[in-house]
């Protein structure tokens, strides 16, 4: 089912919590809602759901306007963070809930009930826990007991909050594997919040960047990671450095000598210069380059990075080292930049 | 197999715990106490009341006014009860799960029968509905009775008891927070089926133990009770107004009989509150009161 949200508004007393929120999302997609705490992610997935709602805008579903449906007659599945597991209820009759929720006519017999079930528990891979009860269940366990309840109610869409948010890092990266599998055997629209970038990046079809109640970005994980639109998603969004120049008549001046920068035209005026440490060729010091001092030298992951002073007040950037040319400590070194992104500073 | 201990662990004790003799005298004071004021006394109820044998302890319980007293009270405390625990999830329900303008005022007024003496509860009810009180006029031209007489009772008897409920489940509906009822509802259930099916679930055993506490209260009240009954025999006494009277006509083994059914009430509910606390300590644990 494809959704559609637009111009969606949302403050909470005087603090806004949504600001034009734009979005249309295809039949079938798996979207990250990525962003820092109160960037208003969690709100706008609320609103979807029908938990919250907006001062303005409208959500579609399908092209049918939802915007006033509350949440029993949206037909959308909710999984939580903490699970909200019926904790007096077994796991079989947790998942059965939304079935038996139904009107008397559309409710389906108990056998067909259990038939349900016990196809969920077996497409969650925990064909035998039916009759055990959430406290007896692990945290990964019962998140996916909470995904199977959410589907037995064959939900136009799938709506995670922060579903991985409350396991344990090893569990975090198998549940990651298990929802993309997941989607790709059901198919389900599915939108999910995350404060983690790397849950983002690695499940989903596309990531929407959120930041103080705004969308910053709204591509494919390989947009989102290599051209990064603003500052923010720069530094949210992997490693990146900055270093400030200033623009005359199309040229950049890093403090009065002029470089050379990956850009074809550039606005004049102060702009901030930002760049990924992959993105940099690290090279002996020579007029036009980012000169500096190595400052110090450090693994990451298959990386290995410098770390540059550069300038008079001697700003800290990483660069990735190069292969065929050590360069030790308080050594002068010159930047090169492959590609980066320039944006002007106010004032 | 014995572990061998090496010679100098006795001479460590855990930082929290005290010396012995310490531990002893603590220890002692606090049986000595419990012992002084309250299995004492409660031991003497008991055997004041059997002092005759135990025909004439039954033969209490035969007495008209007696068993009047004692229909009353069941009769108080089954209206009081459950108004009380339809109150309590409601106020708890509110307070704990929305935001609205005046909140912490409720809050502050729900705990007001736990600052306030009951006699004086009783007296507000006097001056509100006695003959010469503020509706005296109205309700004696209506013909309607309500101080001294059954309906002033249960109206002392309300706000007696008023909190118990409500306190026990505030502070665990406030922890719960509103996530499985936002489950349930985006399951599809209405508002009536979410409250029945996770809602109640959910507070059951805090529900049942304010319930408990209320219940005794309701039957105990003496203060508030006094003020509006009228001390009317066979119509508005109460068991504890009943056990006082007779007490105040020498009738001790009366007066004391009467009392050993409140003091098994009081036992059992004890009881009844000791196993639900071992069994479901986590799900009742919230803020204990003043």
């Amino acid at each position: 089912m494809n959704l559609e949200i637009g111009g969606l508004h949302k403050d909470y007393g005087k603090t806004p919590a949504l600001h034009d929120v734009n979005l249309s999302i295809r039949s079938g997609e798996l979207i990250a809602l990525l962003g820092p705490s109160g960037s208003g992610k969690t709100t706008l997935l609320r609103i979807i759901a029908g938990l919250d709602f907006p001062k303005s805008g409208h959500v579609l579903f399908g092209g049918e306007d939802a915007s006033h449906k509350r949440v029993q007659d949206r037909n959308v599945g909710f999984v939580f963070q903490h699970y909200a597991l019926f904790k007096h209820m077994s796991v079989f009759d947790n998942i059965a809930f939304g079935l038996r929720a139904r009107p008397r006519r559309a409710r389906p017999s108990e056998a067909e009930i259990a038939v349900r079930v016990n196809a969920l528990l077996e497409l969650v891979q925990l064909p035998d826990l039916a009759k055990r009860y959430p406290a007896q269940l692990s945290g990964g366990q019962r998140q996916r007991i909470a995904f199977a309840r959410a589907m037995a109610v064959e939900p136009r869409l799938l709506l995670l909050d922060e579903p991985f948010g409350a396991l344990d890092a090893k569990v975090r990266r198998e549940l990651r594997h298990w929802l993309r599998d997941l989607h790709t055997r059901t198919g389900h629209t599915t939108v999910f919040v995350t404060h983690d970038q790397d849950e983002a990046l690695e499940v989903a079809d596309r990531v929407v960047v959120m930041n103080k109640g705004k969308i910053e970005q709204i591509g494919a994980p390989d947009e989102v990671y290599d051209d990064p639109v603003s500052p923010f998603v720069y530094e949210f969004i992997g490693e990146s450095s900055r270093f400030d120049v200033e623009v005359f008549s199309g040229k950049p001046y890093f403090e009065e000598r002029p470089v050379g920068l990956p850009f074809n035209s550039l606005q004049d005026g102060p702009q901030a210069i930002y760049f990924r440490p992959q993105d940099t060729i690290v090279e002996e010091p020579t007029p036009g380059l980012i000169n500096g001092v190595v400052r110090g030298l450090r693994r990451s992951g298959a990386a290995r990075r410098l770390e540059l002073a550069i300038g008079a007040n001697e700003r800290i950037v990483e660069a990735e080292a190069p292969d065929d040319r050590h360069f030790g400590v308080g050594q002068r070194a010159g930047l090169r930049l492959k590609r980066g992104g320039a944006f002007a500073l106010a004032g | 197999m014995t572990v061998e201990q090496p010679p100098t662990a006795q001479k460590f004790r855990s930082p929290t715990t005290e010396a012995p003799v310490v531990r002893l005298l603590l220890i002692g004071v606090a049986v000595f106490c419990m012992g002084l004021f309250f299995v004492l006394p409660m031991a003497v109820v008991f055997v004041e009341a059997f002092a005759r044998g135990v025909w004439p302890y039954l033969a209490n319980f035969v007495d008209p006014e007696v068993v009047a007293s004692i229909q009353l009270t069941l009769l108080v405390a089954a209206i009081t009860v459950p108004l009380n625990a339809l109150f309590g999830i409601s106020a708890a329900w509110a307070i704990a799960k929305f935001s609205f303008p005046g909140k912490t005022l409720l809050v502050t007024l729900i705990d007001l029968p736990f600052s306030v003496s009951p006699v004086v509860a009783g007296l507000i009810y006097v001056l509100l509905y006695g003959v010469n009180g503020v509706f005296g006029p109205w309700l004696v031209a209506h013909g309607i009775g309500i101080i001294f007489a059954v309906p002033g009772i249960v109206l002392a008897t309300i706000f007696v008891t008023f909190p118990f409920v409500a306190r026990e489940l505030i502070p665990l509906m406030q922890e719960q927070g509103v996530g499985d009822e936002e489950a349930a509802l985006s399951l599809g259930a209405s508002g009536l089926s979410t409250f029945l099916h996770t809602t109640l679930p959910n507070i059951r055993w805090a529900l049942l133990y304010g319930v408990l506490l209320c219940n005794a209260r309701a039957m105990g009240e003496f203060g508030a009770v006094s003020v509006v009954s009228g001390h009317l025999r066979g119509l508005t006494t109460t068991m504890p107004l009943q056990i006082e009277m007779s007490y105040n006509e020498y009738n001790f083994v009366g007066a004391f009989a009467t009392a050993t059914l409140l003091g098994a009430l009081a036992l059992v509910t004890l009881a009844i509150k000791t196993l639900l606390e071992t069994r479901y300590g986590d799900e009742i644990a919230g803020a204990r009161r003043v």
